[in-house]
């Protein structure tokens, strides 16, 4: 080992890994985390891959991404600036060079930069000795030969042997941030238990990098980010989707209901169906449906029955259940509806994050169609938000649907998580023999919140009759009367808009409760707003943050809020919509910040605009 | 309090009346549904199912306002989607007896989809497909099940799609219980409906109904008793298929090729004919490609009656069993380890 090597303390480091899609990316970035998150760094990721499962070989088109932040401070977003590229091949380094900080590390395996490499990557020179690079730290290891010269005495084919590569990069992290083996070796142990001889080179390419790292002296210094101060607490790793996954059980039995999770196949959305899929020990009943609207029309049909029916998809998916969550408003059952946003419109970016989807939460059905909103604002804050979408549609009898996206989906970062004891328990409004008047049950009968009971098949005595027919008040009996039709409109806005009695009241996230300027966000742009307000208010500028949960209804005191500011700058990752939302509610000019890249804002980006407008 | 448990107590008497609930039925006068209502309300005392464990589902289209008539839960919902809210239904409670109600525009057009997954699962429901050949709802445009040629409003000049022969489609889905009824014979319809009901799985019955308004006397010909006993086939099951003015002709299969006989003057005795077995798919799927127009010299006869039926796994069974063995396997759910996850750490 090197004598000479020293460790140089940092507070935060942003590393990303771009390779092939079939590179093993995603595996190592997600192996990284957790290691740092075990360890006790915050951390926050970022996932970005192609649409296609094995996208062409060595193309641009064909980079996987995946980009974290760890630190020992509360980290908010994957970083704006790259610390440390590590680039497998040509196309990896080519289409990420940009968000590498000047002066910083590049780590390329020099194997990935042949002829073939470089002639797939459409680069005439190769960046290695083209002078690119002059302004970066650069490291050139042959991974690849080094993984086959590892795994020369095993069994493993050339191909095989390569596959392992990853693993040289891993472990040769670890080093560098002295980070310990354990974790990766127990999750390499558990996939590959029936594999032996894969367990077997894979650790030993894991080694094979750690070592490398101590017996060269490619770095003279090592980096050291020690444990976060995070508030005291059991802390795990969490993606965004397998938060939403586990919120609805956590729902379902919180309120000794079963859960029924109707869905079909759609990118970002289906780990959800995954993970719930496994889950059946919890009287998880998943089906998957023929299309899109058999999915929202089962968790309907199961609601109707006495489950808590849940269904989950991405945009396009939404828009083919929107006729049923019109049946669904007007049956007044309770159903939660995931929305996993990705670009748009039509199919337009499915593996990309954006927040397009809030004008067709809030308007998208026909008729007068009041929807109950919710964003989710982390991968963690999944949990919070699809539990709260549930408590909701349960306890108001309607449906909820929750606003999550691609980046939070599989994005990942340490959760807090909760003691089931401080899980707010729900009550389903299950209708009692108290409810009936001469025998007689009245569907459409509303408590002081506009609140319907829950009669369900099987109880004997309420049997009636709903469906999509306007109904007359009361009873729910099919009635065309003008009158009527008016008043159950109303109602059933009424009725939503109640909710905003039984949700909390705007807080100021960040700074201080008025002053000059407010950036209001919603869903995942949380992290980069949060972080750039924290850096404005360090420069000495008067500037705070709010960030909306309940996005229909709005909590009743944002208007108020929002009047204490002389400014109000709305960054979204869509063409302007919370902002149309915001002007028409409260005729306030409001500032729009718009991005619609597909990837989620830079710190910067914001600040900027903060310091436009300021 | 926890989700309200079916009650399966057996011991209420019911009638006809009981099933009836308070609200005008709005068919047209003379509408074949009146009938199909009736016998529905008539044969449920005989199942022995509580009322309230009875749940009528419907799309959308003139039928479909059928579970509004009924004293019993319903639930009408929209277009085509009526199975998929039953699938639900059924898995949420696999206890109680639902019916499904749709029309040969909600089933073959816009729930197309719906129909032939619902059949490929098998969840246990009775399929009730009215099929008039015709948009009622919407006034008069032709549905997947209207004839070439039939002018209607929106094929004035006659239509040129090629119809669907349901029980073809529902037998390609493979339906465990395959039927054909009509609206005008109360006392067949009743027994179908019962042996529907008796059928574990999806039991999929097409009801020839008339259209007064739009497409009156479509199914005249399997009615009308100068004509019925020429172009009826009466399939049931261990008896030879026989019809005709006096029953003189009968259906006999030569290999693979049905053909009809004049069977006494051809010297043929009862046991020498086709005896329908219901149970025999390859014989079904003969019987069910007897759809000729009845217009055509030389035709066959339309058969009515049980055309296959099947036992098979229930699909909602099977998705309670799975989770009742998966139970077994890991033991109930504790949600205080799910969140908990597999790696954690402490920040003290």
């Amino acid at each position: 080992m090197s004598e000479n090597i020293t460790f140089e303390k940092k507070k935060h480091i942003t590393v990303l890994f771009a390779g092939d899609s079939g590179d093993g990316m995603q595996l190592t970035g997600t192996q990284f985390t957790n290691t740092n998150a075990l360890y006790g760094n915050d951390v926050s990721t970022f996932p970005n891959f192609p649409a296609e499962i094995r996208a062409p070989q060595g193309t641009l088109s064909g980079v996987s991404g995946f980009q974290l932040q760890f630190g020992s401070n509360e980290i908010y977003t994957p970083g704006d600036e790259v610390d440390l590229l590590v680039a497998m091949n040509a196309a990896g380094l080519l289409s990420n060079l940009h968000k590498v900080k000047k002066g910083g590390t590049i780590l390329v395996n020099t194997s990935g930069f042949d002829a073939k490499n470089l002639r797939l990557a459409k680069s005439e020179e190769n960046p290695l000795i083209s002078g690119l690079l002059n302004e970066y730290r650069v490291i050139e290891i042959d991974i690849t030969k080094l993984t086959k010269e590892a795994l020369k005495d095993t069994a493993l084919s050339t191909k095989e042997a390569e596959r392992s590569k990853n693993m040289f990069v891993l472990g040769f992290l670890y080093w560098l941030y002295n980070r310990k083996l354990d974790a990766t070796i127990q999750f390499l142990e558990e996939k590959f238990a029936h594999k032996p001889e894969l367990l077997e080179a894979n650790v030993k390419v894991l080694k094979a990098g750690y070592n490398y790292g101590d017996a060269t002296n490619v770095f003279t210094e090592r980096y050291e980010v020690e444990k976060a101060k995070l508030p005291k607490g059991e802390y795990r790793n969490i993606t965004g989707n397998a938060a939403t996954a586990i919120g609805m059980i956590a729902a379902a039995h919180q309120s000794g209901l079963d859960l029924f999770y109707g869905s079909y196949p759609i990118t970002p959305a289906s780990d959800i169906l995954h993970e719930l899929s496994k889950r059946k020990n919890f009287n998880v009943k998943t089906f998957q449906a023929e299309d899109e609207i058999a999915a929202v029309s089962s968790a309907i049909g199961a609601s109707f029955g006495g489950a808590l029916g849940v269904t989950g998809s991405s945009g396009p998916g939404i828009a083919l259940k929107m006729e049923a969550i019109g049946l669904a408003i007007m049956l007044e059952l309770p159903l939660v509806i995931v929305n996993v946003q990705r670009g748009g419109p039509s199919t337009g970016l499915p593996t990309k994050t954006e927040q397009a989807d809030l004008f067709q939460a809030v308007y998208g059905r026909n008729g007068e169609a009041p929807l109950a909103v919710i964003a989710a604002k982390t991968p963690a804050d999944c949990f919070n938000a699809v539990y709260e979408a549930a408590r909701i549609a349960i306890e108001h009898m309607t449906p909820v649907m929750i606003l999550s996206d691609g980046y939070l989906a599989n994005g990942s970062e340490p959760w807090r998580y909760p003691k089931v004891e401080h899980l707010r328990p729900i009550k389903p409004p299950f209708a009692q023999k108290s409810d009936l008047s001469d025998d007689v049950f009245l569907p459409y009968h509303r408590d002081k919140k506009l609140v319907r009971k829950w009669a369900v098949p099987g109880m004997k005595g309420f049997e009636h009759r709903v469906g999509g027919l306007e109904k007359e008040a009361e009873t729910g009996n099919v009635s065309y009367d003008p009158e009527n039709h008016e008043k159950m409109v109303k109602t059933r806005q009424a009725k939503v808009d109640n909710i905003a009695n039984d949700i909390p009241q705007q807080a100021i996230e960040t700074g201080k409760e008025s002053g000059k300027v407010l950036v209001l966000g919603w869903g995942s742009t949380f992290g980069a707003i949060k972080t750039a307000v924290m850096e404005c208010i360090e420069e000495g500028m008067d500037v705070s943050q709010a960030h909306l949960t309940y996005l229909n209804p709005l909590p009743r005191n944002l208007e108020d809020v929002l009047n204490r500011f002389e400014k109000v700058l709305i960054p979204e990752m869509n063409n302007g919509q919370l902002v149309h939302i915001i002007r028409d509610k409260f005729l306030l000019n409001a500032v729009p910040l718009n991005k619609i890249q597909g990837v989620p804002f830079a710190v910067n980006e914001i600040k900027e605009k903060i310091k436009e407008i300021y | 309090m926890s989700t309200p448990v079916t009650n399966t107590e057996n011991k209420i008497q019911y009638t006809a009346k009981d099933f009836t609930s308070d609200q005008e039925v709005k068919w047209c006068p003379g509408c074949g549904d009146y009938s199909i209502l009736k016998q529905v309300q008539t044969i449920l005392p005989q199942i022995g199912v509580p009322r309230e464990n009875i749940v009528f589902i419907s799309g959308i289209g003139c039928s479909s306002r059928f579970p509004y008539y009924m004293n019993t839960y319903g639930m009408h919902s929209i277009h085509g989607r009526a199975p998929a809210f039953v699938t639900g239904l059924r898995i949420a409670n696999p206890e109680l007896n639902v019916w499904l109600i749709t029309g040969d525009g909600d089933a073959l057009s816009i729930g197309g989809n719906h129909l032939i997954h619902i059949l490929r699962r098998n969840v246990n429901t009775n399929i009730l497909l009215f099929n008039n050949e015709i948009y009622g709802l919407t006034k008069g445009q032709y549905s997947p099940t209207s004839p070439e040629g039939l002018k209607t409003k929106s094929s004035p000049y006659g239509v040129v799609d090629h119809p669907f022969n349901p029980v073809r489609l529902a037998m390609g889905a493979e339906a465990t219980f395959i039927a054909r009824t009509v609206d005008r014979d109360p006392k067949f319809l009743r027994e179908i409906l019962l042996e529907a009901n008796n059928h574990k799985g999806s039991s999929f019955v097409e009801i020839y109904q008339n259209c007064i308004v739009f497409n009156d006397k479509a199914f005249e010909v399997y009615t009308d008793k100068t004509t019925k006993k020429k172009e009826v086939l009466m399939m049931k099951h261990g008896e030879p298929l026989i019809f005709g003015e006096d029953d003189e002709k009968a259906v006999v299969l030569d290999g693979y090729t049905p053909r009809i006989v004049e069977w006494e003057k051809e010297g043929l005795s009862k046991d020498d004919l086709w005896i329908h077995d219901m149970f025999d798919k390859y014989k079904a799927n003969i019987l069910i490609d007897f759809f000729d127009d009845p217009k055509t010299p030389h035709h066959f006869p339309r058969p009515f009656g049980i055309f296959y039926k099947k036992e098979r796994a229930v699909y909602e069974e099977m998705v309670n069993k799975q989770v009742e063995e998966v139970k077994k396997q890991f033991g109930e759910g504790d949600l205080q380890k799910l969140l908990k996850g597999e790696h954690t750490w402490t920040v003290e």
